[in-house]
């Protein structure tokens, strides 16, 4: 293996000798491992879970690789290798999840042995992509560099990283266990979701400390994570996660797949029974075993320290003069640019959603273009959105129209983060064998029937997210708009529902009523808006607001008037 | 009897894998070998394949060719039979937003 240093970047955590050593090791055993299945020496049976242990799923036409990307923040030589993986052992693209991971649809199971070791090269590889253990611990697409964090959510996720990996006690959990953290005043990693959300706050003293909610997800039977301790402090920060995942692992269901996860256990033990459990477990726990070490921590964080920013003024003549010249900049500047927490800089969201196109999915050649940009503009490092878009951290705001230019050239460049084009789909029956119903056909049309850019700004913040079946991957319980496929009888149908919200306010929306067809869906959409836009009491007021405050009566009268 | 025939007697059912090496889809032929299309698919009366299902099985296992091996509903289409879900037809030709990719784009 040629190892070719992805970490010699700002923010990126450099992979030591020992985190080196363990991911080859894994490649050097998953290659034994498919080579005793393919000699039929292990059956599939004995297989599959091994398989899945390395994030080789089989879907509808092939089999499916989940890469992890770690809290979704990688560095541009590792998105090169991955353009060229998809390139040489897929068709030339890849699809960007909502777990900031990336999945390419068409591998071969006797190339997944030397993909594995590509990554490897790269300090990448797609462990704890499935299984029931602890995920990829997801972030904020914006920490390090949002004007509004208080705490770096990715010193956190690392650690939770390196102390979850082949954690014995954590490789055989009941069911798939989700973390996210989020150290923002604005949740932008959807943490109430998670079975376990940690919301990371500065105390008076200004040290770090967190609020862990337990038990959200979505899937069968949505839940809203529960706030089960306010304030944990960063040396308790472990003990208290093992203690959670000690409470879930000793009283989880596994004699039914469907009430496994935590928040079934949250759910029927009660909050308060369930935090007493937690608690007495962390009492037994806390101590100088579990004491994370300020040493560990500021080691850690040195790995994620801030890029060498320029000292700018925060006003920026070239950015004023393109923004007068260009209305189409101007736009995505106003919608896609996020305010930074150093002078002159900028945050841009790389919209994966063009009018008409496949949520999440980018091709090699766009992989490609990202990571040269990144290179040029936002110090070699990039980021994945939970919402399928990508995102250049540390951009120059004098060099923000350049950016753009390239961007838009490469159909990269569309102007709706946050705004009704912005949609989350999950790959759905065109790839997935759990799904019911196709969810992209749809995001397809709904973005092609919006496409309009002022349109989508006249309406606003308005996230649709479609599932294509119940386990809900695009998240459509918590869109303000969300769509669950269903299959009636051999014809795809969707569910509407309404009000769900993803930020610190979580909501899971309501049926609106009965399901309507793929064509129907569209128009039953443009008439929720158009509801919307007819009654919000300004345009400052929110779809969701504007919902909460009239009611879902005007919206179901417009759609199943005819009925 | 060739597959359009078979289909004339309604309630017809294929059977399909995966192929274990590179995942593929593939689809029982006639003579019991696997096949890339469905063109190319054995039908079978639905009393007939649960008994060939399981015979399929147990070969592709013991030859270690295919995964996953199911026998699925059989409808006719202008005198063709076409799989009976969207599922399957998506199967057996690609993602309909992928046009240019699986087997339809052979």
């Amino acid at each position: 293996m040629n190892h070719i240093a992805p970490g010699a970047r700002a923010g990126i955590y450099h992979y030591d000798e020992i985190d080196r050593r363990f991911v080859a090791e894994r490649v050097e055993q998953f290659r034994k491992q498919v080579d005793r299945r393919l000699s039929g020496e292990l059956t599939e049976e004995e297989f599959k879970p091994i398989r899945l242990m390395n994030g080789l799923y089989l879907q509808l036409h092939a089999y499916m690789l989940r890469i992890a990307v770690p809290y979704g923040v990688m560095s541009a030589t590792q998105l090169r290798k991955l353009s060229e993986i998809g390139r040489v052992y897929d068709k030339g693209y890849g699809h960007f999840t909502t777990r900031q991971n990336l999945q390419y649809n068409w591998i071969k199971l006797e190339d997944t042995p030397a993909i594995l070791n590509a990554l490897a090269e790269v300090d990448m590889h797609a462990l704890q992509t499935s299984g029931n253990c602890v995920r990829n611990v997801t972030t904020d697409p914006f920490v390090g560099a949002a004007k509004d964090e208080v705490v770096d959510g990715r010193v956190y996720a690392e650690i939770l990283r390196q102390w979850t990996t082949m954690h014995p006690e954590f490789t055989y959990l009941p069911r798939k266990f989700k973390i996210a953290i989020s150290g923002a005043a604005s949740d932008r990693a959807a943490v109430r979701i998670h079975d376990v959300g940690l919301l990371a706050r500065r105390n008076d003293q200004g040290e770090a400390g967190f609020s862990f909610y337990v038990g959200g997800g979505l899937g069968r039977s949505p839940f809203v994570g529960k706030l089960v301790r306010d304030w944990v402090a960063e040396e308790d920060f472990l003990a208290y996660l093992e203690a959670i995942l000690r409470v879930y692992n000793q009283y989880g269901r596994r004699d039914n797949i469907y009430k496994a996860r935590i928040k079934i256990l949250v759910h029927e033990l009660g909050l308060e029974t369930f935090t007493a459990e937690v608690e007495e477990e962390f009492a037994r726990l806390r101590g100088p075993k579990y004491r994370l070490d300020k040493g560990i921590v500021e080691g850690i964080r040195h790995h994620f320290a801030p890029p060498p920013f320029e000292e700018l003024p925060d006003h920026s003549e070239a950015l004023e003069r393109a923004k007068a010249s260009d209305p189409a900049f101007a736009n995505w500047l106003a919608v896609n640019v996020a305010e930074h927490k150093a002078p002159g800089y900028a945050i841009a969201t790389i919209s994966l959603k063009p009018a008409g196109g496949i949520p999440g999915d980018a091709t090699c050649d766009q992989m490609d273009l990202v990571a040269d940009l990144a290179e040029r503009y936002s110090f070699g490092e990039l980021r994945v959105t939970h919402v399928q878009n990508l995102v250049l951290a540390h951009v120059k705001k004098d060099e923000l129209y350049d950016l753009w230019k390239q961007l838009d050239a490469a159909e990269l460049g569309s102007a709706n983060a946050g705004l009704i084009g912005d949609i989350i789909a999950c790959p759905g029956l065109d790839y997935c064998a759990l799904a019911n119903a196709r969810s992209i056909p749809l995001a397809q049309a709904i973005s092609a029937r919006f496409a309009d850019p002022v349109r989508q700004r006249t309406i606003g913040e308005l996230g649709i997210k479609i599932s294509g079946c119940i386990n809900a991957c695009g998240h459509h319980h918590v869109g303000a708009i969300g769509i669950l496929g269903v299959d009636k009888k051999g014809t795809e149908y969707y569910q509407i529902t309404v009000g769900g919200d993803a930020t610190l306010t979580t909501a899971i929306g309501d049926i609106l009523g009965p399901s309507v067809t793929e064509t129907e869906a569209v128009d039953a959409i443009e008439a929720i808006v158009d509801v919307y836009l007819a009654n919000r009491s300004d345009e400052g007021e929110r779809f969701v607001d504007t919902l909460r405050r009239v009611g879902h009566a005007p919206f179901k009268e417009r759609i199943y008037a005819a009925d | 009897m060739s597959a359009k025939d078979r289909s004339k007697e309604g309630s017809m059912k294929a059977i399909t894998a995966n192929r274990l090496r590179d995942g593929d889809v593939v689809f029982l032929g006639e003579g019991g070998r696997w096949v890339e299309s469905f063109a190319e698919a054995a039908l079978f009366a639905r009393s007939d394949a649960d008994a060939v299902l399981a015979a399929a099985k147990e070969k592709a296992e013991r030859e270690q060719f295919g995964v996953d091996i199911y026998a699925f509903e059989v409808t006719e289409e202008n005198g063709v039979p076409v799989p009976a879900t969207m599922r399957e037809r998506i199967r057996t030709a690609g993602p309909t937003v992928r046009t240019d990719l699986g087997k339809q784009a052979a």
